[in-house]
């Protein structure tokens, strides 16, 4: 079950990710000058779901394993935030740092069990998992079921309400997408990257090399789910509500789709992937109330004339710039 | 006076779990029928199909549609079944062949695009609201269980065409040449076309007896579940838990896994607010036994998953 | 030459005069022609749609009916599908409240979307008036000035039935409803006003469609009476197995919002004779309901419910505020004011607001019946409550 070859690189480009970081601290200006104050928010959200498809593409894209329960993270960090905000604990330094514990702590112990298994037997686990969080929290009848709970407010930081500032919360959410980005390129790019990428391309031959790859597959693991959670937390703030929905089976099928988009394993395409997928939604729910009639053959026609997802169109394209200066 | 009552609450109680046992096995046979065409589609094929329970929908549309045009079920029903056919190979010819040897991430997006494409395209052409579907003249009506408990007749019809299914399948996949074929391909792919068999025949056979597998299902259901647009959706994941428990690639381990699955998620609904009352209060029973009881296969699928990753009943030679 | 600078004066002061009306116009006018967005939440997907569209069609009668303008404003509806999901109700919701920043959302159908849009909503500014959902904290410790409901309180419709089945002598009752909140809300409601002993109070699990066990139970226990709170597919097919166990002879059926017009086109004879409660039905005798019911039967060719009348006056509620306020939204507070009037004549008749922003009006208990033409209606048998305000307006700390 692994993802297209070639598509992941040993050096992640870094230049796009730079790219993209440069227009995102531009938005907030650029709607302020055009008078589109929705545009902050609705990026906002974006990024949110583009830091949970870079943690996806860490354990996809360069540990070739299909996740198909990421959005559980999602669902523990929100749910995590929101009853400790509930309760009157909403003060970030406290929060965050909680959510991101017990994502990975249920990273950790769903880990030791998943990553005993390879293949489709291994994203039906993921999957088994995620539900399992999904219907979990179905069942906290106290704070909302299934209905899901309306939050307060958002969380402090240091006591005061800086959070509940659009433009404030939209840098925040943009310094966490760039750290993360930076950070897992940089992970990647290390020793424990190759390694784990190693196993992705050739398991036997890692195992036989001396590597103890089940510890690296287990380490990333536990890396992806923390920042799934971290991207949890910033959800819960940004729509002061949490659902179960958030961890269902469908939202970690939308994670997966960012990421092929995107191109699997060009972490920043998982960004990009993220961006061209809820963009797209957006415009076309603009349009037509029936816009998934439009949008279903795009992804068809996407995959069956590309290949490599829109990182693999974006390297294309600088290649074929370069040839012709060359 | 005491004990007699006693006997006619047990005996109510008896009745009641025959009901949901019923129920459970009719659950288990519908989905038997959509997991029998995926388990071979993917097994076979190694091709991941998202929009399995699309087809399943399109079963369950298409009998809506016909019987009201013909006014004559068996019509009705032998016109949709032909309709799902065509769709099916449709499909096949314009989508999923070219992605037969592109990897299953690729045959995941772009079934997720169909499916995306067909639901909203039958919201727009239907509508939003549920179809009512009635139930064929000739099954209307109830069966007599026990102490004035009526069981709907419609409901064993569907019991008893999903076994004929079974029946059907276990033959045509046990005794015939083609099922030979089939069964080969479902332990080693990779063999088919070495052997001289005509995969590309074989894979469009396959394919549209998975399709033609779930429009039936479908449309057996529809008078009793809702038809709605996104209706695939919840089975597909049903038939996907299925398939992995009973063992990819093998109509025993669908037909197993299946009536596990049905048994199992029906008697957890109907019993676990009782249950939980044991242990807590009516408020706390009654609100966390809905998601406990859904947790209940996906906790099942885990251990068996843990405990034999292939599979109840795996298709022999499968590691 | 002095006359000559006296008579540049008064022009000079007549050009300013003149410049400053103009403005004042353009400011003004420019208001008037803006047009006034409003956004329709309902539920337009799934088996709950014919409820949601019923809102959605009779709002947007009411709009049709007042020439597409209020107050000299032309009227955007934007109207949302929120699926029944609580997620994509706050998303859209909030999509709608950034990017068109309406004044007025409409909506919703059911009590939990309720939930959670109150916040989103009342949080922006803009003014929540529900054409259906009316749950207990926002009547009572959670009321908000900008909220108002033009149906009633969640629990009144099933007090109805309570305090009738009280009247009525009857000493035996069981109860039905879905395993959620709306649920667990209409039972206590039927309680209140009965006194009676309940034999059974049984939560079916929400969405369930086959009634073969509750059925089994119901028919052993032998009550006086059955109360049933089944909305949607539940409650048709609960009625319709019903009657085809045979019970419908031996057993009264009261309920609510089981058999309603929403519903009565796919329960058709089965549920014939069976009563609800409500502050309204089809064939009520005054000439505005009926020029309605009229109205909405040629424009969708189906019987209107509780849920289209309760629209159509939202959009009247809405209509008669902004005229008293001329058409303006800048003035909140005297916006506000002019809809706690509530000074439009009501499809129902008798209509005032509470201090909580929920109504008080009449109730009647209704029976299902068939029509001439061959549609099922539900008719007014006889009143129960009359200018009957809600449990928890006590609570509410606004005045």
């Amino acid at each position: 079950m692994m993802p297209a070859a070639g598509a992941a690189q040993a050096h992640p480009m870094q230049g796009p990710a730079i790219f993209m970081g440069c227009v995102l601290a531009l938005v907030p200006l650029a709607s302020m000058l055009t008078g589109q104050s929705h545009w902050v928010p609705l990026c906002t959200q974006i990024m949110i779901f583009a830091l949970a498809a870079l943690s996806l593409d860490l354990v996809l894209g360069i540990g070739g394993l299909v996740s198909f329960g990421h959005a559980a993270f999602i669902g523990i960090g929100a749910y995590t935030t929101g009853i400790l905000i509930k309760e009157g604990w909403g003060e970030t330094l406290f929060c965050l740092p909680l959510s991101m514990l017990v994502c990975a702590c249920f990273a950790y112990v769903t880990g030791l069990v998943a990553l005993k298994t390879r293949g489709v037997t291994f994203i039906m686990i993921t999957l088994a998992f995620s539900q399992m969080i999904y219907f979990a929290a179905q069942s906290l009848y106290r704070y909302g079921g299934d209905d899901g709970l309306t939050l307060p407010k958002r969380a402090t930081v240091l006591g005061q309400a800086f959070l509940g500032n659009k433009i404030t919360f939209y840098y925040l959410t943009l310094l966490c997408l760039l750290l993360c980005l930076f950070t897992v390129m940089r992970i990647v790019r290390s020793r424990f990257g190759r390694v784990l990428m190693g196993a992705r391309d050739n398991e036997i031959r890692m195992t036989a090399l001396g590597f103890d790859v089940f510890r690296v597959r287990l380490k990333a693991y536990v890396i992806s789910g923390m920042i799934a959670g971290l991207s949890g937390f910033l959800l819960a703030n940004q729509t002061e509500f949490v659902s179960p929905a958030f961890a269902s089976w469908q939202r970690s099928g939308d994670l997966i789709f960012m990421v092929i988009l995107g191109g699997v394993g060009s972490l920043w395409g998982a960004v990009a992937g993220a961006f061209a997928f809820l963009l797209m939604e957006e415009v076309l729910s603009g349009l037509t109330e029936n816009w998934k009639v439009i949008f279903g053959p795009m992804i068809i026609f996407f995959v069956l004339f590309t290949q490599g997802g829109l990182a693999r169109w974006i390297a294309l394209f600088h290649k074929g710039r370069g040839q012709g200066h060359g | 006076m005491r004990s007699a009552q006693a006997m006619v609450r047990c005996e109510i109680f008896m009745s009641l779990f025959a009901i949901q046992i019923l129920n459970g096995l009719q659950l288990g046979l519908l989905m038997f029928m959509v997991a029998a065409g995926l388990t071979l589609v993917f097994g076979v094929m190694d091709f991941i199909n998202l929009a399995h329970g699309v087809q399943y929908m399109i079963g369950a549309y298409l009998a809506a549609v016909m019987i009201a045009m013909t006014g004559h079920y068996v019509l009705g029903l032998a016109l949709a079944l032909i309709g799902v056919l065509l769709i099916g190979l449709l499909l096949e010819h314009v989508v999923f062949r070219p992605l037969y040897q592109r990897s299953h991430l690729d045959q995941v997006l772009a079934t997720f695009g169909l499916i995306l494409f067909l639901n909203q395209g039958v919201k727009m052409v239907f509508g939003a609201s549920p179809l009512s579907v009635p139930v064929p003249a000739w099954f209307e009506g109830a069966v007599l269980l026990g102490d004035g408990i009526l069981y709907p007749l419609y409901r064993f019809v569907i019991i008893a065409a999903g076994l004929i299914m079974a029946l059907l399948l276990w033959l045509g996949v046990e005794k015939t040449r083609i099922g030979m074929q089939l069964r080969a391909g479902a332990s080693h792919p990779d063999m088919l076309s070495a052997l001289g068999v005509d995969v590309r025949k074989l894979f469009m056979l396959i394919f549209a007896l998975g399709s033609v597998l779930a429009g039936f299902a479908g449309a057996l259901a529809a008078p009793i579940l809702s038809v709605e647009p996104g209706m695939g959706d919840q089975i597909l994941i049903l038939a996907f838990v299925v398939i992995v428990i009973g063992g990819i690639g093998s109509i025993r381990g669908a037909f197993a896994g299946a009536l596990l699955v049905g048994l199992i998620d029906t008697l957890a609904r109907s019993y676990m607010v009782d249950v939980l009352r044991l242990f807590t209060g009516a408020a706390a029973a009654r609100g966390i036994a809905n998601g406990l009881s859904s947790m209940f296969i996906y906790i099942l699928m885990a251990v068996v998953l843990f405990l034999r990753p292939q599979g109840l009943f795996p298709a022999r030679g499968r590691s | 030459m002095m006359k000559q600078r006296g008579a540049m004066k008064q022009w000079s002061i007549r050009a300013v005069q003149a410049g400053l009306a103009l403005l004042a116009f353009g400011i003004g006018g420019a208001q008037a022609q803006e047009p006034l967005k409003i956004g329709l939440v309902s539920v337009l997907s799934g088996p709950q749609a014919t409820l949601g569209q019923q809102v959605r069609d009779g709002f947007q009668l009411a709009i049709k009916d007042l020439g597409g303008k209020i107050a000299g404003r032309p009227v955007e509806v934007i109207v949302i599908d929120d699926e029944l999901k609580p997620d994509v109700a706050v998303s859209k919701v909030r999509g709608l409240l950034e990017k068109d920043k309406v004044d007025f959302v409409v909506g919703p159908v059911f009590s939990n979307i309720l939930q959670a849009i109150h916040k989103p909503v009342t949080d922006s500014g803009a003014f929540l008036i529900s054409p259906n959902a009316g749950t207990s904290n926002f009547a009572g410790k959670a009321c908000h000035e900008n909220f108002f409901v033009t149906s009633y309180q969640n629990d009144q419709p099933h007090e109805v039935l309570g305090k009738y089945a009280q009247d009525k002598g009857y000493k035996r009752a069981y109860l039905i409803a879905p395993n959620y909140q709306a649920g667990k809300d209409s039972l206590a409601g039927f309680k209140r006003h009965f006194t009676g002993e309940i034999v059974d109070e049984v939560y079916a699990p929400l969405g369930q469609l086959d009634y073969a066990s509750e059925l089994a139970k119901i028919a052993s226990a032998k009550p006086d009476v059955l109360f049933v709170f089944l909305p949607g597919g539940m409650g048709i097919n609960f009625v319709k197995q019903f009657r085809q166990a045979g019970l419908a002879d031996k057993l009264p059926f009261l309920s609510a919002f089981t058999v309603d017009e929403s519903v009565l086109p796919a329960q058709q004879d089965a549920a014939i004779g069976f009563r609800s409660g409500m502050s309204w039905a089809p064939n009520m005798n005054n000439p505005q309901s009926k020029a309605f019911v009229q109205n909405y039967e040629a424009n969708f060719n189906v019987v209107p419910g509780s849920y289209a009348m309760q629209a159509y006056d939202a959009g009247q509620l809405i209509n008669a505020a902004l005229t008293a306020t001329k058409g303006s939204t800048a003035d909140k507070a005297a916006l506000r004011a002019a809809l706690k009037k509530a000074d439009f004549v009501s499809l129902r008749g008798k209509f005032k607001f509470n201090t909580n922003g929920y109504p008080i009006q009449d109730f009647y208990v209704v029976k299902v019946a068939k029509r001439a033409d061959g549609k099922f209606q539900t008719e007014i048998e006889e009143k129960v409550f009359s200018d009957y305000g809600d449990t928890y307006a006590a609570e509410c700390p606004l005045k």
